[in-house]
């Protein structure tokens, strides 16, 4: 969270926020809508059934360009367990930057773009500033890291999402998951993934700062579109199991931890060869100390990030990091790193609500199935 | 009587010596969507200014504080089943608790309806 004597950012939407009546908060460094007047719940029910548009401007994105896609690929690798070799042009690949001891400097997405020797990233707004020196630090000298600085970002995000996008950018609408393309709306060039953070169904869709409002105004034109706030994503993405950084991952806690060992390929976890690959290829075969869960609590009382976890003698073994009510659920939903001894789904545990243990279960991730278009 | 206000945007309504209480609309609509409530048990003691109940909204759970000092004698059972009645009927249907006043006095502390209004106004 920004503080009250930082100056704030504003993203090309903001203005657009403001007269959609928004509540803007401070967050990662701008001013965010949190939520429209229809609140948090009727956007994470709308996105659910419907379609929902997010400002997502503040994220950071990013080219890394050298000589040919193989030496980019490989200088990345270095500082990432994703597979990016294996990456096709114009797919989409979820990796981690790790530190030295193996925790996580940020999640982000790596796009092989269409262009030769060069990949597109995105990353966490409150990250962007530690992610870009890093990997001006660590990459070599022929592969250059170049922020973009002139991009807005929104995401259309569920099951009408495709067929909403069909209407204003057909080309891309076809899209498989995890993929990208170019597309034209009136003429603005858009470069649009089907990727997202909520765990439908959607697109992320790239354009240029000063032609995002009439983008956005287009899209939310359609019946079948809500604008939807920060609350909601939080919501959204809580409850399919997709980490917050800062919150369920951090410098702390490495990917095997954190349960993202599916992100990391077999060629990746034999050779290692990227940064913290000692203690991530070690996790991997001998287990992690400790491990990221879904919880969900026997009552109706929301356990918040912080809350101790505790096994039936009272014993403190993990903590909740992020922890809410589930709108598609109908019910508290929470995640949190228990001692791998707990983490088996229907492992029964306690969770230190106002100072009194309240009871709950390991639950299997995501809370609500994906509904990707694979 | 008619009803007063604290600082806090809870509102008390007197019948006799039990006080009928809850938080104020503006409460509401700052909260959002309340998703839980947790009330106080029968026979708590409160006192002025402590803590009494929790509401709980998507986003974040708040303290709900007693604006006076007394016995909680009954709770609003329904907004168990309802949070959401909260949204709803914050000054009505959506009461947290009733308390059996240990000191009227109290009262005199608090604010009447125009000035918790232009309280939230200059905040």
């Amino acid at each position: 969270m920004a503080t009250p004597s930082e100056t704030l950012l504003r993203t090309p939407l903001y203005d657009l926020h403001v007269k959609l009546d928004a509540r803007i908060v401070p967050f990662a460094g701008y001013e965010m809508p949190v939520q429209y007047p229809t609140g948090i719940l009727t956007e994470h029910n709308w996105t659910r059934l419907s379609a929902g548009l997010f400002d997502v401007s503040h994220m950071g994105q990013a080219y890394l360009t050298g000589p040919d896609d193989e030496t980019v690929a490989k200088a990345l690798e270095k500082l990432v367990p994703g597979d990016l070799l294996a990456l096709a042009p114009q797919r989409i690949r979820y990796s981690q930057l790790t530190n030295p001891t193996g925790g996580i400097i940020d999640d982000l997405m790596i796009t092989r773009t269409s262009e030769t020797g060069r990949l597109y990233l995105v990353v966490n707004a409150s990250r962007k500033d530690v992610d870009y020196a890093w990997l001006k630090e660590h990459l070599p000298a022929n592969v250059k890291l170049e922020p973009i600085e002139d991009a807005a970002l929104i995401a259309l995000q569920g099951p009408k999402a495709a067929a909403v996008l069909a209407r204003h950018l057909p080309k891309a609408a076809s899209l498989a998951f995890m993929s990208a393309t170019h597309d034209r709306f009136n003429g603005i060039p858009c470069h649009v993934a089907r990727s997202g953070y909520t765990g439908e169904d959607g697109f992320e869709i790239s354009v240029a700062a000063d032609k995002v409002v009439a983008l956005t105004e287009a899209l939310l034109a359609d019946p079948d579109v809500k604008p939807i706030g920060l609350g909601a994503r939080d919501s959204l993405r809580l409850e399919a199991g997709l980490c917050l950084y800062g919150h369920d991952i951090d410098e702390e806690t490495s990917p095997v931890e954190a349960d993202l060992v599916w992100s990391i390929s077999k060629r990746r976890r034999s050779e290692g060869g990227f940064t913290g690959a000692e203690r991530i290829t070690r996790e991997i075969a001998q287990g992690p100390k400790r491990k990221r869960v879904g919880i969900k609590p026997e009552g109706r009382a929301p356990a918040r990030e912080g809350s101790v976890i505790t096994d039936d003698k009272g014993r403190a073994i993990g903590i909740v990091t992020s922890g809410g009510f589930g709108p598609t659920v109908n019910g508290p939903v929470a995640m949190g790193y228990v001692e791998t001894a707990f983490a088996a789904p229907g492992t029964k545990i306690n969770l230190v609500v106002r100072d009194k243990p309240m009871p709950a279960a390991v639950s299997a991730l995501p809370f609500t199935p994906h509904n990707y278009k694979r | 009587m008619s009803k007063r206000y604290s600082k806090e945007h809870e509102w008390i309504s007197v019948d006799g010596d039990i006080a009928t209480i809850g938080i104020t609309n503006h409460a509401q609509e700052q909260l959002g969507d309340v998703v839980f409530v947790e009330l106080p048990a029968i026979g708590k003691q409160v006192s002025k200014g402590g803590d009494a109940a929790v509401v709980e909204s998507v986003k974040a759970a708040s303290e709900v504080y007693a604006p006076v000092t007394g016995e909680v004698v009954e709770v609003n059972k329904e907004l168990e089943g309802d949070p959401a009645l909260v949204n709803r009927e914050a000054e009505g249907a959506a009461w947290f608790m009733k308390v059996k006043l240990k000191d009227k006095g109290e009262l005199a502390d608090l604010m009447d309806k125009a000035a918790y209004d232009k309280f939230v106004a200059e905040q």
